[in-house]
């Protein structure tokens, strides 16, 4: 019951649907159902966003620890070397997102290029 | 679109100019921020194994960006769809606060229902913050039209952006291709923990770092659920732990 589980036209757009629209819009709707029953400050909610931000936090270390494709040829010294000076560059300089960005693609391609020589 | 015997050329008219207020809107920093992080969405779907297809039906169905990473990394993890829908459906409870922050701006005195429910599915965080800043400057009856003009013209500028990626990741230089596989990382280390409202927040972030890559080699298939649940709950009891210590 993986992604590549089945092999037919229709089964990655129904993964997608059930695991992506139905875990998606199913909270959507039920946002739109409660109407004003729900409190974004509530006790409730504070575990509901540790939950959701440590499993977005787990999926972007994986995705530096465990690379695929041309990422996965870089050293690992370096992927985390570039993210870390990213994420310095965000916290010095006005949490500027498109700075970190910028950073992090400069030291990871100026980096390769170095280690090419 | 209501009364048609009541609707002049004035307030189609009214309609049509709020719709396009909405579209512009959607041209702005946060938006554009979107578009870098869509980039980089595009080029690790591709490189997971997803078709151009796929990865635009996933952007019109799912349209949340944290869902849409945490469905491709739990695909990368092999994970079954149970628990790929598991991890996806938590890493979302989120929107519905976020719905029920937004429907009572967006409600006018004729709204239908099925119209917040139908643009209640362009609820992310861009089009969600841009709209809590400005919905307010929308004559009420024309708030759904307008919020309609942002969320419709963030999703299919994206969807180009994501097409346009996909096409020529294929044949960039590799240090440029490994680059484009790291912008997903570094956006989300930094919007996650700018969006952080609670110091318990930036805790659970720190602890799924940390605990990711272990769980992908104690428990591989249920690696992010693991993490998601363990890093979520330690950075939680940490938030009831601190705020009674001083009393």
């Amino acid at each position: 019951m993986t992604y590549g589980a089945i092999d037919a036209w229709w089964w990655p757009y129904l993964f997608i649907l059930v695991a992506g629209w139905l875990a998606t819009d199913f909270w959507r709707y039920l946002g739109v159902y409660l109407g004003g029953k729900v409190a974004e400050e509530s006790e409730a909610m504070v575990l509901v966003r540790c939950i959701a931000t440590a499993l977005v936090a787990a999926v972007i270390a994986s995705l530096v620890v465990y690379p695929g494709g041309a990422l996965a040829d870089t050293p690992l010294a370096l992927r985390i070397g570039a993210m870390a000076a990213g994420f310095a560059a965000y916290m010095l300089v006005r949490r500027n997102v498109l700075l970190s960005i910028v950073v992090t693609e400069i030291v990871l391609i100026g980096g390769l290029a170095i280690l090419q020589r | 679109m209501r009364h048609p015997d009541t609707a002049d050329a004035g307030e189609a008219g009214q309609a049509r100019h709020w719709f396009l207020r909405g579209v512009l809107a959607a041209v702005s920093i946060p938006a554009l921020i979107l578009a870098t992080a869509f980039v980089g969405f595009a080029g690790l779907a591709r490189e997971a194994g997803f078709s151009l297809a796929e990865i635009l039906f996933m952007i019109a169905v799912v349209w949340a960006l944290p869902a849409k990473v945490v469905l491709i990394g739990a695909v990368l993890a092999g994970n079954a769809l149970p628990a790929v829908a598991f991890a996806v459906a938590l890493s979302s409870i989120r929107l519905t606060p976020m719905v029920v922050a937004l429907v009572p701006e967006m409600r006018g005195p004729r709204t239908r229902p099925w119209v917040l429910y139908a643009l209640s599915h362009f609820v992310a965080v861009t089009s969600w913050v841009i709209a809590l800043e400005t919905i307010r400057g929308v004559p009420r009856d024309l708030r759904t039209t307008y919020y309609c003009g942002l969320g419709l013209s963030l999703v299919l500028f994206n969807m180009v952006v994501a097409a346009v990626t996909y096409l020529v990741a294929g044949s960039l230089p590799p240090a440029v291709a490994a680059g484009l596989l790291l912008l997903t990382p570094i956006y989300f280390l930094t919007s996650l923990w700018g969006s952080a409202r609670e110091q318990a927040g930036k805790v659970a972030m720190v602890a799924g770092l940390a605990l990711g890559p272990v769980a992908h080699m104690l428990v591989p298939g249920f690696d992010l659920l693991a993490a998601g649940f363990v890093g979520g709950v330690c950075a939680y009891l940490w938030h009831r732990f601190t705020r009674q210590a001083p009393a």
